[in-house]
Formats: C-alpha cells, structure tokens, sequence
C-alpha cells in the first residue's frame, strides 16, 4: 500500500518538473490550479462583499435617517428612489433579501472556504493539487455563473427576489404576492442551484483530497487545525446542502408546475387559489436543516483560521489540540439536530421544542471549549500583534459577545418575545457575520505573502482592523437594545408606529457607525490591491511558521514544491519548545535533528523516522 | 496528547487511504443523492402525518420495473466479473444487456405515470400524488446519468478499453448502477408502506 501511493506521487512529480507554457487563458481564466481558483473566489467574494455591504449602508441610511431626501441616490438606483428622494419599500425589502443572500452564501461560504480551502488544503496537507482540478474549476464557474444571474436579477423591472434571505413559501411560492416573487424570485433559485451544485463539486474535492492526498507522515493527527475545519466544514455541506436543493425543488414545482408542497387554502385578491393541502411548516424544516449547518458552514473555517494564526502568533502551541478538534466535530454532529430553534413560533409542538433547546445549549460548550483554548493559547505567549493577529482575537471577542446572546436566543420561551427582532439581527451579525468576516479578514492579512509574494502594509492593516472592530460593536451593540424593546427586523420604517416611535436616535447612530464601519473597508482594499504590485516583498517565512506552506518557494509555481514533497514528522503546532534554538521547528525537520529539544518520547520515534526514510529511498528506485 | 502521539507513530507507517481518488468522490457523490432522497422522503413523512392525504394505488407497472432494475444489477456485475478476467465477449455482451435494462426500466417508469394518470392522480393536487411523481422522476433523471455511463462504458468496452488492468471506470460504473438500483428499491418499499 505504501510503495503503491509513493509511486503515483512521484509519477506527478515528473509531470510537474516540466515548466511549460501556459496560454493566458488556461493560466488565469479557466485554470485548474488550486492557487488561482482560490484568488478567483477571493476576489469574486470581495466583489460580492461590496455589493452586500453596500445594501447594508442603503437600507441603513433609510432606518436611520427616515426623512433624509435620497435622490443623490438616483444614478445608482433608478427609480427606486421616486420622486419625493424616498426609497421604495418593495425595494427596501429587497435589499434586505440581498444583504442576506450575498452575505452568507457568496461571500462568506464561497468566499471564505472557496478561498481557503483551496488555498490551504494542498499547500498544508502536502500535496500537488486538489484531488481533480478540473472539478474545482467547474466549481468555480458554478460559482461564477451563479452570482452572474444574481446580478442580472438585480436589474430587472420588478426587482430582485425579496421574500427575505429564507424565501419561505407562500410569499416565494406565488409569483403575484409581491414584486420581488416574479422574476426576481426564479432567478435566485436558478442561482441556488448553480451554487449549490458549484458547493458540492468544491465539498466533494476538499474531503477527497484530505483523506486521500497528504504526504508522508501527515497523520490526521498532524493536521493543521485549519485543515481539521476545512474538512468538517465540507463534510456539513455535503450533507447540508443537497437538502436545500431537495427544498428548492419543491419550490420551484409549487412555483412553476402548480403543484401543493408548501401552498394550502390561500386566497389572493378574494379569490381562492386551487393549491390545497400543502404545509409550508414543511418548508421550513427542509430549509433549516441547511439554514443552521450552513452557520457553521461560514464560522468553522473562520475558527480554523484564528487558530493557526493565534498560536503562530503568540509563539506557543494550540492549547487542547485534540479538544479544537473534538469539539469541532461536536460542532458539526450537533449542528445537524438543532434546526428547529429557528422555528419556536412556527406553531412547533412545544416539547418538540424543548428539545430543540435542550439540544441548543448543549452547543454552548463545545463553542465554549474553543473560545477557553484561544485564551489559554494567548495566556502569557510572545504575542506578536500582526494585523492577522488582531483580526483573530477580534475573532474571538465577538464570538464571546455574540455567542452569549446565543444562549438567550436559544430559550423557546425567551424567543417568543425576542424572535424576528433586532436582537436576533445583532445575534447572528455578531457570532456569524462579523465573526467569520473577521477570520476572512485574518486569513487574507495572514496569507497575503503566500498568495502574491507580497506583504500587506501592516499599518493600513491596524487602522482598518481598529476601525472595523469599534465599528461592527458601535452597529451591533445597540441592537440588542432596539431588540428587546421589541422593534421587529425587516421593518421599512419604524416611525409610522407609536409603539417603535423611539429609539430614533439610537437608529440613527447604528446608521452612522455602519457608513463609518463601511467607508473603513476601503483602506482595506486599497491596500490589497496596492498591495498586490507594489506591497512589499515577502520573505520565505514571514511570520515563522511551522506548517508546510512556508516550505514553498515564495511564488510556488504549478505543483507547490519544486522538487519531492516534503515528508512531516511533527505536529504544526512546535512554537518555543523548550530547548530549541529557535521558537519554531517546521513540521518538515526530523526529530533526529532536534536533539536538544526533543522530549523522552520524541527520541524513540528517532529509529522509526529511519526507517521511514529508507522506505523513500526504495519507492524511488521502483519510480524512475 | 503526548501519549496519543506515540501511539499514533506506533502504528504501521501513516500512508493516506488506498481507495482511488477519483472513486472516493462517487462514494461522496453518492452520498450527496443519499441526503436528496433522505430529504424528500422525510418530508413525505412529515406532511403525511398531517392528515388530508389521498390513497391511491401503486401503479402495477412498479412491480415489473422493479424486477428490471433487480436484473440489471445482476447483468452489471457479470459485466464486472467477466471485465475482471478479460472476457471481452461477455463484457460487451453484458453491458449491452444492462445498458438496454437500464432504458427499459426508463420507459415503465414512464409507463407507471400513464397508470397513475389513468386512476386520476396527477403531478398538480393533492401531495400524495406530487410525492410519488417527485420519487420517480428525480430517480429517473439520476438514472438518465447512469445510463449515460453505461453508454460510456459501452463504447469502451467494444474499444476494448475495459480489462482487468483498467478496472477504475468499470468499478465506478458498477457502484454507480447497483446504487441506483438499490435507491430505486428502497424507494418503491417507502411508496408501498407509506403511499
């Protein structure tokens, strides 16, 4: 089994030497390494990111500022802006619908593990390339394809889908409830489904290079913890997402076909429609199960990233490397049984719902153990305050603040009062939304010289993490406060009512931090792109670092490695082990060379090192 | 930890899994269709605990595809058998046979819908009926795709391309269709306990 794996790693290796020429195309459009793919949907995601937080501010200004006049809007927005300079509020509620849609799906599942997990899976497992290039391609082009009818859906007459984020039936079923249910509402899901399936070509790649392609020594007990998330982060959508596709389906066959999945007894204008007997109860519980592991779709990869980037930087091992990954897969196993918290006041059966919650909580210690094991990673280290560093005790602060809202959340009896508020909105923002932007954001700062070969400027880098840290608590905060107050989401204006005329203020400063918190990305990326011609050079190893990537050359060409694959002999986690001349050993160093530092049991694993070195040896003859 | 560790390199030398890249991914694949059907006939359940559900009779013409794609999945595996010890004859033979099964089955499934069609359950109405067409047709268009493998497979086969030192496709095929086959049986029991 052994001598049969080498020989096909090297049969690559013969192939890789070759340093043929690529036409422009194959290299930077329809390219099958892994490395680029990762850029295409870094860059697609930061595309998305703007159009999603750009909605954010619009739909802001109109919370915030009621009365402002908008028409300065008019190049931008049409005639969604009318006359008087007010924003329509079919349009309002589209824009909801798109912040959600763009946010979770394309920026931070495509563009947080399409980015990473292409990036780093082969560059830290050991290995040439994902397992088939051509599916990650296809991949990416789903992807691609997908957000190109999203944003053709924006322009249309009767605008986007506007349902919200979750479409649920009967307002997504029927094309004449609301505007955004025509047109608007079949694009989205016909780019569901290129999503969905660009999802699953991506998911199946990653497990499959994981399992099959690390190199040698690469036990699963090496692994990176960000790998360990990559992977448990495919295997969710794996099984999460052909659920939504199962849901989407009878969506589209009640929408188009006529047929009665979700649509029971409802009358339109008077008159009733034919659908009888359909439970659009049913909907919601196809829907959740994505809905809740599609949470931790977006946050694990985030947790894996702050990870290797809060042990790298604070010189120090992982605290509870085997607890990170115990609790990951807690993670996972339990997001698969808890999708009914989002429906307590759907009409559930209560004691269903009690062990929902029951179910619910118990999440909290898991996510607890994992918040424990930063703090103890950074008690007393050598803490080295790079703007990765930053973003991923940002990372780890509002995943506190937002994961404790999470407990009261979780509460059926507390969500009666507190379900579709704001205080759900600054739940979710918090613990999903800022929390994995932030390990988004600390991936790029960290992996930047890996990607391009240059530094990102490290100042332009703590301004914009200081300005989105104040700014994402200044805009979260207070909508605690507005929730329990009672003030409903998705609302177009609030002023209309008695009972919401308050808080106007408060509103409005949420308004003003979030224009604040969005102008402050810019910084960002200018220095990205600057950055990518003109950053500075980056050296080998920047942040000295243990895992494997840094053992590339700075720009690794096709296959990663020049030569063989380097073969790992320790954990990625030997930061200032006593002894060592210097506080980090790479995973590729032997304990053979690291005498003065090895402990008891590392110098008896000497001899069996020996012998795996002779087996190379053996399997290379056999090659060539 | 430490203790962990030393086990863990106490074990034979760590090499990653030994099954083929390219066949771990159907078997991904295939667990993506899983959770489809999972989904759906989950749903089935849910919705038919909530009463208002039309009885109707399981189309006999089931019974008889049933029994096709039963012995399609029998032909396959010859095919499989006979690839493995380099009988081309057989081969071809074999997957011809699978491949023509493989369509028939297609067409009473087809047949099937005419049967519901005449009892007066239609693909728009009561769930009961959408569900059965759902099952069928979503399982059909999964077939299409292993009949297209099949056809793959054929043409290799009379290239004599299948043989026993290039059993990869002839592997994957053959997961591929016995899965279909055993997804279409487990559907056609669910149907007839919970129609």
């Amino acid at each position: 089994m052994a001598t049969a794996t080498a020989v096909d790693v090297h049969a690559h290796d013969d192939h890789h030497d070759h340093d043929h020429e690529q036409s422009f195309v194959s290299k930077y459009i329809f390219s099958t390494d892994h490395k680029t793919i990762a850029k295409q949907f870094l860059i697609t995601g930061i595309f998305w990111a703007i159009i999603g937080a750009a909605m954010s501010v619009i739909f802001r200004l109109q919370l915030g500022f009621p009365d402002a006049d908008l028409s300065w809007l008019q190049p931008v927005l049409g005639k969604w802006i009318d006359a008087q300079g007010k924003l329509d509020p079919s349009f309002y509620l589209a824009l909801v619908t798109m912040h959600g849609t763009i946010m979770v799906f394309f920026v931070l599942t495509a563009g947080l593990s399409g980015t990473f997990s292409n990036f780093l899976i082969p560059l830290q497992i050991g290995a040439r390339d994902m397992a088939s290039g051509f599916m990650n391609m296809l991949s990416f082009w789903f992807f691609f394809v997908s957000g190109a009818i999203m944003f053709v859906s924006l322009f249309l007459e009767t605008g986007p889908a506007s349902g919200g984020w979750v479409v649920y039936p009967p307002l997504s079923a029927l094309p004449q409830a609301m505007d955004g249910s025509g047109a608007g509402m079949t694009l989205w899901l016909v780019a569901m489904v290129f999503f969905i399936a660009s999802q699953l070509l991506g998911g199946i790649n990653y497990i499959t290079t994981i399992i099959n392609m690390r190199t040698k020594g690469m036990s699963f007990s090496r692994l990176p913890l960000t790998i360990w998330a990559f992977f448990l982060t495919a295997v969710i959508g794996l099984l999460s997402f052909p659920v939504l596709f199962a849901a989407a389906l009878l969506l589209v066959f009640d929408r188009s076909f006529g047929t009665s999945f979700y649509l029971s007894e409802i009358y339109i204008g008077g008159e009733a429609l034919p659908n009888v007997g359909g439970s659009p109860i049913l909907y919601q519980h196809l829907f959740w199960f994505l809905g809740h592991p599609e949470v931790y779709i977006v946050l694990l990869p985030a947790l894996g990233i702050t990870s290797e980037i809060i042990a790298t930087n604070s010189r120090k091992p992982i605290f509870g490397y085997k607890a990170m990954i115990i609790s990951m897969m807690g993670i996972t196993f339990l997001s698969f049984i808890v999708w009914a918290h989002h429906m307590f006041v759907s009409g559930l059966n209560p004691f269903l719902g009690s062990i929902f919650m029951f179910l619910t909580l118990i999440i909290a210690i898991p996510s607890a153990v994992k918040v424990f094991n930063y703090l103890t990673t950074l008690w007393r280290g050598n803490i080295v305050f790079t703007p990765a560093m930053l973003f991923s005790i940002g990372l780890v602060s509002v995943f506190i603040s937002g994961g404790i809202t999470g407990i009261f959340l979780g509460n059926s009896a507390i969500d009666i009062q507190l379900h579709d508020t704001y205080f759900v909105v600054a739940h979710f923002h918090l613990v999903m939304g800022a929390a994995s932007a932030f390990g988004l954001l600390a991936g790029v700062y960290h992996w930047f010289p890996k990607m391009f070969g240059r530094m990102l400027d490290s100042r332009l880098g703590y301004i914009h993490f200081w300005l989105t840290f104040i700014g994402i608590y200044s805009v979260f905060f207070p909508m605690h406060y507005i929730g329990i107050a009672g003030f409903p989401r998705r609302y177009y204006s609030f002023t209309n009512f008695d009972a919401f005329s308050g808080f106007t203020d408060l509103n409005m400063f949420i308004s003003a931090a979030a224009i604040f918190t969005f102008l402050g990305q810019f910084i960002f990326l200018f220095n990205f792109f600057y950055s990518i011609y003109r950053g500075r050079k980056a050296t080998e190893n920047p942040w000295r670092s243990t895992t494997l990537e840094w053992t590339t050359p700075i720009n690794p060409g096709h296959g990663n490695w020049p030569g063989e694959i380097p073969t790992v002999y320790r954990w990625p986690y030997d930061y200032s082990k006593p002894g060592a001349a210097e506080d980090f050993i790479l995973q590729t160093v032997p304990f053979s060379e690291t005498m003065e530092s090895n402990l008891p049991h590392e110098n008896d694993l000497i001899a069996l090192e020996k012998e795996e070195a002779d087996e190379i040896v053996v399997d290379e003859s056999k090659a060539h | 930890m430490m203790t962990e560790e030393y086990k863990l390199v106490d074990a034979p030398v760590q090499q990653p899994l030994s099954m083929h890249p390219k066949k771990f991914a159907l078997w991904l694949f295939i667990v993506t269709v899983v959770m489809i059907f999972a989904a759906f006939t989950s749903a089935h359940i849910v919705r038919q605990a909530d009463g208002d559900w039309l009885q109707y009779d399981i189309p006999q013409m089931l019974w008889v595809t049933s029994g096709i794609i039963l012995a399609s999945s029998i032909t396959m595996q010859w095919a499989y058998m006979a690839a493995k010890k380099d009988k081309f004859e057989q081969v071809k033979l074999a997957l011809s046979i699978t491949t023509v099964l493989g369509i028939v089955f297609l067409f009473g499934q087809f047949q099937a819908w005419g049967q519901l069609v005449d009892q007066g359950v239609f693909f728009v109405g009561n769930p009961a009926g959408s569900f059965m067409y759902v099952f069928t047709g979503i399982h059909g268009a999964h077939l299409v795709s292993g009949v297209i493998y099949l056809l793959y497979m054929l043409v290799s086969a009379f290239k004599y391309k299948v043989h026993s030192k290039n059993m990869l496709n002839m592997e994957m095929s053959t997961t591929y269709w016995h899965f279909l086959g055993g997804l279409w049986i487990y559907l056609f029991i669910f149907l007839l306990l919970n129609h």
